[in-house]
């Protein structure tokens, strides 16, 4: 073993506070050049939307100072940023509505709920840090994660409480406030999936025949693949979203393949998947049109029909206006999409920052994802490393389900985009994600020495 | 443990490589077909911020947009109806039409040659300032074609014939494009309304893309060049000139126009049977040469080819699978021969030019607010028709037609003009077609013109080419002479 060099970074605290100035930076001019594009003078309104998101984030950097000091220095600024760049496109949707629509009744706004959403989350993420002292303590609570987990899964098919949105039954509402339960469920089942792979990672390993090259493990160890297969379906039938679904399932897969290293694993499951979702698609027609949409979006019949390609084209028509390097922020005209302002804000930034944007935007999170690997590699404990990339897939995944809905990859489904998207569920719950990985980077071991 | 987080990280590697090429299919390599689909209105919204270059004649617009205090920020004006077969219309709500539609991504700046006023605009903030376009067309002209046509239907195309420039282009009745401009979207509607169900049809381009109409006589010009061509025929070589002549393998009889013999001769000449406008001399000509050989020479000059002016104009047909009798009908544009009067006008500049034909255009230059020129088309060969030879021995006889022949209201007093009239006739008891082309000098040709009347110019089956046509014609001809 030899010595072969000492990375010095200095204080990574100090490199975080700087990046964070740089985002309040970078906000505050997002906001003023709205302002100047579409009503052409600065307002003062403008310090509302800025200061909120600005102060939680210093808050939560001086938490880090004092209870994690150890901990990345780059997620909490990417955080901050694709937050804040999303309250901005939400701030510029909204900033253009009349004072009253066409109807007469006023329009809705989403960016003074957002700004309080993410004052929220960053709130709960600020408290994770703090009463979260290691994430180790998580693994006694795997079983009542798998528990809340599912329950938060089962919420939105309760009467009265359960709604539907654009044919997904993905929601519980009470009154005009209203919740995604599935965004923390991921969470928990993130816990729960590391906690209990690796106590069962010996037996699910356990070398069995040998067949076409991959080693098939014993029957009765198929168990939890199923269990969790049939879960997955049962989303997908129940709550009628192919997205949420994949996404529970594909977590699964990944954390048991890495905790096994075992291939069969991820082949044998995508066939049940594929098989699964094949026979949901004929069977229920939603998945059908939505399928049909993807294959051919400007196909006229689809583009017409109810529930058609016609949001994903209107989509595709502002990717395409804002070009390689976009409209500028507040120069497009992004609002002539469905739901600009959530499920497809992707289409939105695509359309005012153009391609050169959404590559920032997208290697943005790859940087993200790639911290939560890096922090997974480092650890030495088979818990830690589980949790680490698990959570990185999870951004990683669902960034990927939605993106690629918007741009044609897969068919479109109702997740949202994690961070960007207007939504406080959303925002909570990848909050909560940071922190956890901002707790987890803390106690990375330190060897001071890096070697070769 | 490391080694299937390692593999787990190439997957999601492979998932945002397919984001990325994702996103830059969309936003560049189809952005172009989807910002053109018709369902896609950002690019008429968009169309609000840009100052939208003009389109000029001689330097002066006819197509421009002013600042207005609405959210439109500009409105498009139009200088008169005698130009909008040529600007077409361009409306927030009816879509485009005419030099606004072709020309659209230069007048809002957005052709992919525009790209650094592009760039330029997206650094400085300030919206991107369209291309003009300057028309080859002679205001001179075009009113002189505008005015002679009065109130008939019908249409004028003036060419000069060694550049393919177009001088004149007008089709009646014209309409005015300012109605379509309007920022009231239910006023624009009406007005479109109303243009749509007017009778006359006003937003019928008759120039290059209305209905086709059957040529008549002024075809002959084709048979005569293919005739020629041939070899087998020179402008004496003699030809029956029976007083009746029944199509073979019909009962069907046809006639000269003036019921009789062509000349009062036995025999008669081919140029005699041109410069008096014989049918039945040339059905049997059309007959001898078989509708291929008519074709081959129609293609030539320029039938069944999509021209760009750079509008699009309708082919105009020579039509297959005749019999000999159809054929017979053919040989003096009867039956389904359709031409554009562009076509025919094409067809005069192309004799007019030695045979070589030159490809028609409207465009002379194409220049960017900071006076940078995007594209200015320099005279570009079509094809040779015919032979210099065939060109000359045509041009006499056209010569003949008007000095001494049929075509005689076609004369200018002290030039030499070239022309042949037609009278086309749609149907029993429908009225004619009338036409004449041409062009003058005929020892130095600077303008060829076509004129086409519908409706036998309002004097039903009492109308024809020489009467109502050729005056016309000449007026057009005059006008760019005098100059």
């Amino acid at each position: 073993m030899q010595v072969a060099r000492v990375r010095q970074l200095g204080n990574p605290r100090n490199i975080e506070f700087a990046l964070l100035l740089l985002v309040a930076g970078l906000y505050a001019f997002e906001l003023a050049q709205i302002q100047l594009a579409t009503v052409l003078v600065l307002r003062t309104e403008l310090v509302l939307y800025w200061a909120p998101p600005v102060l939680l984030a210093f808050v939560m950097h001086l938490i880090l100072r004092l209870r994690a000091s150890e901990a990345d220095w780059l997620i909490l600024p990417i955080g901050l940023f694709l937050n804040t760049l999303g309250i901005s496109v939400i701030y510029r949707l909204d900033i253009i509505k009349p004072a009253l629509t066409s109807s007469g009744h006023a329009p809705d706004l989403f960016a003074q709920k957002q700004v309080i959403y993410t004052a929220i989350a960053m709130a709960i993420a600020a408290a994770v840090i703090l009463l979260v002292k290691s994430h180790l303590s998580l693994r006694k609570y795997i079983y009542v994660s798998m528990v809340a987990g599912v329950l938060l899964l089962l919420l939105p098919l309760l009467p009265v409480i359960g709604k539907t949105v654009s044919g997904a039954r993905l929601w519980v509402g009470i009154g005009s406030f209203s919740f995604q339960p599935g965004e923390l469920a991921k969470i928990a089942l993130t816990i729960f999936f590391a906690g209990y792979l690796v106590s069962r990672r010996e037996s699910l390993a356990v070398v069995g025949r040998k067949f076409a090259g991959i080693r098939i493990p014993q029957a009765r160890e198929l168990g939890p693949i199923v269990t969790i297969w049939l879960a997955s379906l049962a989303v997908l039938v129940l709550q009628r979203d192919l997205g949420t679904s994949l996404l529970y399932f594909a977590i699964f897969l990944v954390l048991i393949y890495v905790a096994t290293g075992r291939p069969f694993y991820v082949v044998v499951g995508a066939l049940m998947f594929v098989t699964g979702a094949l026979i949901a698609s004929r069977l229920m027609s939603y998945v059908g049109g939505r399928v049909d949409s993807w294959l051919d979006p400007l196909n006229e019949a689809t583009y017409n029909a109810i529930g058609g390609s016609y949001q994903l084209v209107q989509g595709l028509f502002g990717l395409a206006h804002g070009g390689l390097f976009g409209t500028g922020l507040g120069g497009g005209l992004p609002q002539l999409v469905p739901l600009a302002e959530s499920d497809f804000i992707i289409s939105s930034l695509g359309e005012e920052l153009g391609l050169v944007g959404l590559f920032a935007i997208f290697a943005l999170y790859l940087l993200l994802i790639a911290r939560a690997v890096r922090i997974s590699v480092q650890h030495n404990d088979d818990f830690s490393k589980l949790l680490a990339i698990g959570f990185g897939f999870v951004i990683a995944l669902q960034f990927f389900i939605v993106v690629g809905g918007v741009l044609r990859v897969l068919p479109l489904t109702g997740l949202t985009t994690p961070l960007l998207a207007a939504g406080g569920s959303s925002l909570i719950a990848n909050w909560i994600i940071i922190a956890l990985l901002l707790r987890i980077s803390d106690s990375v071991p330190r060897l001071g020495v890096v070697t070769e | 443990m490391n080694r299937e987080i390692k593999r787990v990280t190439i997957l999601i590697a492979l998932m945002f490589v397919s984001l990325f090429v994702a996103a830059s299919t969309i936003q560049v390599i189809s952005a172009d077909s989807l910002n053109n689909d018709r369902r896609n209105f950002r690019p008429v919204y968009d169309s609000y911020k840009v100052l939208r270059g003009s389109i000029l004649v001689d330097n002066q617009p006819i197509a421009s947009s002013v600042k207005s205090s609405d959210e439109f920020r500009y409105t498009r004006v139009y200088a008169a109806p005698m130009y909008s077969a040529l600007t077409g219309f361009y409306s927030y709500f009816q879509g485009r039409a005419g030099l606004e539609g072709t020309l659209d991504s230069y007048l809002r700046g957005s052709n992919s040659s525009q790209f650094f006023e592009q760039l330029n605009a997206i650094f400085s903030g300030n919206p991107v300032t369209g291309a003009s376009a300057e028309l080859t067309i002679d205001p001179k002209v075009q009113k002189a074609a505008w005015d002679a046509l009065g109130d008939m239907r019908g249409a004028v195309v003036a060419i000069e014939p060694r550049t393919g420039r177009i001088l004149a282009l007008v089709s009646k009745p014209g309409f005015d494009a300012n109605l379509l401009a309007v920022h009231s979207g239910s006023q624009s509607q009406d007005n479109y309304s109303a243009l749509l169900t007017d009778k006359n049809r006003p937003l019928i381009n008759r120039a290059i893309a209305g209905d086709l109409y059957a040529p008549g006589s002024v075809f002959k010009l084709v048979v005569a060049s293919a005739a020629l061509e041939s070899g087998k025929y020179t402008p004496s070589t003699l030809i029956d000139n029976p007083a009746t002549y029944t199509l073979p393998g019909t009962k069907t009889a046809i006639h000269n126009s003036g019921e009789g013999k062509c000349g009062g001769a036995k025999k008669v000449t081919l140029a005699q049977a041109l410069k008096l406008s014989c049918n039945i001399p040339f059905a049997q000509v059309g007959i001898a040469l078989g509708q291929d050989v008519i074709r081959a020479q129609a293609q030539k000059f320029g039938f069944g080819d999509t021209l760009k002016i750079p509008m699009s104009v309708t082919p105009s047909v020579y039509p297959t699978g005749m019999d000999s009798s159809q054929t017979g009908l053919s040989a003096f544009g009867q039956f389904d021969v359709r031409v554009t009067p562009l076509q025919m006008a094409m067809i005069s500049a192309t004799i007019a030019n030695g045979g070589l034909a030159m490809q028609p255009t409207l465009i002379d230059s194409i220049t960017t607010a900071n006076l940078q020129v995007l594209s200015a088309p320099t005279a570009t060969e079509y094809g040779r028709a015919i032979s210099a030879t065939t060109a000359e021995r045509v041009k006499s006889m056209m010569v003949a037609a008007v000095a001494s022949g049929v075509s005689s209201n076609g004369a200018i007093k002290g030039v030499s003009v070239a022309g042949k009239t037609g009278t086309a006739q749609n149907g029993p008891k429908q009225p004619y077609t009338l036409w004449f082309t041409g062009f003058a000098p005929a020892d130095d040709p600077k303008v060829a013109v076509a004129v086409v009347i519908e409706d036998g110019g309002g004097m039903g089956q009492k109308g024809f080419g020489n009467l109502l046509a050729a005056p016309v014609a000449r007026k057009v001809m005059q006008a760019v002479l005098t100059q």
